[in-house]
């Protein structure tokens, strides 16, 4: 196969499962970049932020760290803590990632929420590259939360909204994830315990806390639970 | 905050976001064998992660306040209803979307 059919080829295969995401991004991004702007910064920032970062929910503490005091040391300790669970990412994509050249560079940078989820759960075609594929779905969400933030950055308070209610265009994107993983999987332990887990510590940690914990509880189940769930994968699979 | 001032704040979040990003990487390279427990954590944790983050979209939802997650709650129950019928990730997606939309711009 010619490069160029190979790479138009991944090209559509990969744009259908990124729709849900243009249409979050744009709205969150769209959020985001009006934020910046009654928050009286030019639309350079948000521009220049979500190239760079490109972490959602981490762009808005940015804004509110750039607001107060000049503090780079606990800019970063918040940044680890944040985006904590890319780390579990990573290591969910460590098989994945493998044999995509150069391109990798980009999959892990570009690695967010959205591109993740995506690019753990889509069932590529046989004939469709798979490091083009996961290229394309990390560089279309890329480029609709850079459009969209800079677009908020522009028309910032031009825009009027009567959209209410669709940044839950995310919450059923990963809801139907969540299922696709279920349907996909013989026991649903890990399912179960990611939800069961999450919960207990929302109640227990509160919105804004629960991440690390409910991430430090996990691995520590898992692990606790590595012999039995090996046991049983393997008399599912013979 | 000056300009600089700035830039390095965000320059820091950008070094602090790509370290979480890129250390599983480094830490386990592609030429040698990645250790059997990090082999076995990487497939057990995506499914549970997914679960955290359903949560974690819901986090701001309070069922004692407003419309108590009520319209969250129908809508991801239309989601679920929708995928299991047809199984077609941007009609459940779209139809959960919608309805939401209705439900706390109409309904509640």
């Amino acid at each position: 196969m010619a490069k160029s059919t190979k790479i138009r080829k991944a090209f559509k295969a990969a744009f259908p499962y990124t729709i849900p995401i243009f249409a979050g991004f744009w709205f969150l991004g769209l959020t985001y970049g009006i934020y910046m702007n009654v928050s009286g910064f030019s639309f350079i920032y948000p521009m220049l932020m979500s190239i760079t970062i490109f972490a959602g929910s981490m762009e808005f503490v940015t804004a509110n760290m750039l607001l107060g005091s000049f503090n780079p040391v606990q800019a970063f300790v918040m940044t680890l803590m944040i985006n904590a669970r890319h780390l579990f990412y990573g290591i969910s994509m460590l098989d994945r990632f493998r044999g995509t050249g150069l391109k990798k560079l980009y999959l892990i940078f570009g690695m967010c929420d959205e591109s993740f989820s995506i690019n753990y759960t889509a069932e590529i075609p046989p004939d469709v590259d798979r490091g083009w594929f996961m290229f394309f779905v990390t560089l279309l969400n890329h480029i609709y939360w850079f459009s969209g933030s800079t677009l908020g950055g522009i028309f910032g308070s031009l825009i009027e909204f009567d959209t209410e209610g669709l940044d839950f265009v995310m919450t059923a994107m990963f809801v139907v994830i969540f299922m696709e993983q279920w349907l996909k999987d013989k026991r649903h332990t890990s399912e179960l315990l990611g939800l069961g887990i999450s919960v207990l510590c929302l109640l227990i940690f509160g919105a804004d806390n629960f991440i690390i914990p409910s991430m430090a509880a996990m691995l520590l189940v898992l692990t606790w639970m590595r012999k039995p769930m090996e046991r049983r994968k393997e008399t599912a699979e013979a | 905050m000056t300009v600089t001032q700035q830039m390095i704040t965000v320059a820091v979040v950008v070094a602090g976001t790509m370290l979480t990003r890129f250390l599983p990487f480094l830490l386990f390279p592609a030429g040698k064998t990645t250790p059997k427990y990090i082999q076995y954590i990487g497939k057990v944790l995506p499914p549970a992660v997914f679960g955290l983050l359903v949560v974690y979209c819901l986090r701001n939802v309070s069922i004692f306040e407003g419309s108590r997650g009520i319209p969250e709650f129908i809508a991801i129950g239309a989601v679920i209803v929708l995928h299991v019928w047809k199984r077609q990730m941007l009609l459940s997606i779209a139809g959960g979307t919608i309805l939401y939309m209705v439900l706390v711009q109409i309904v509640f």
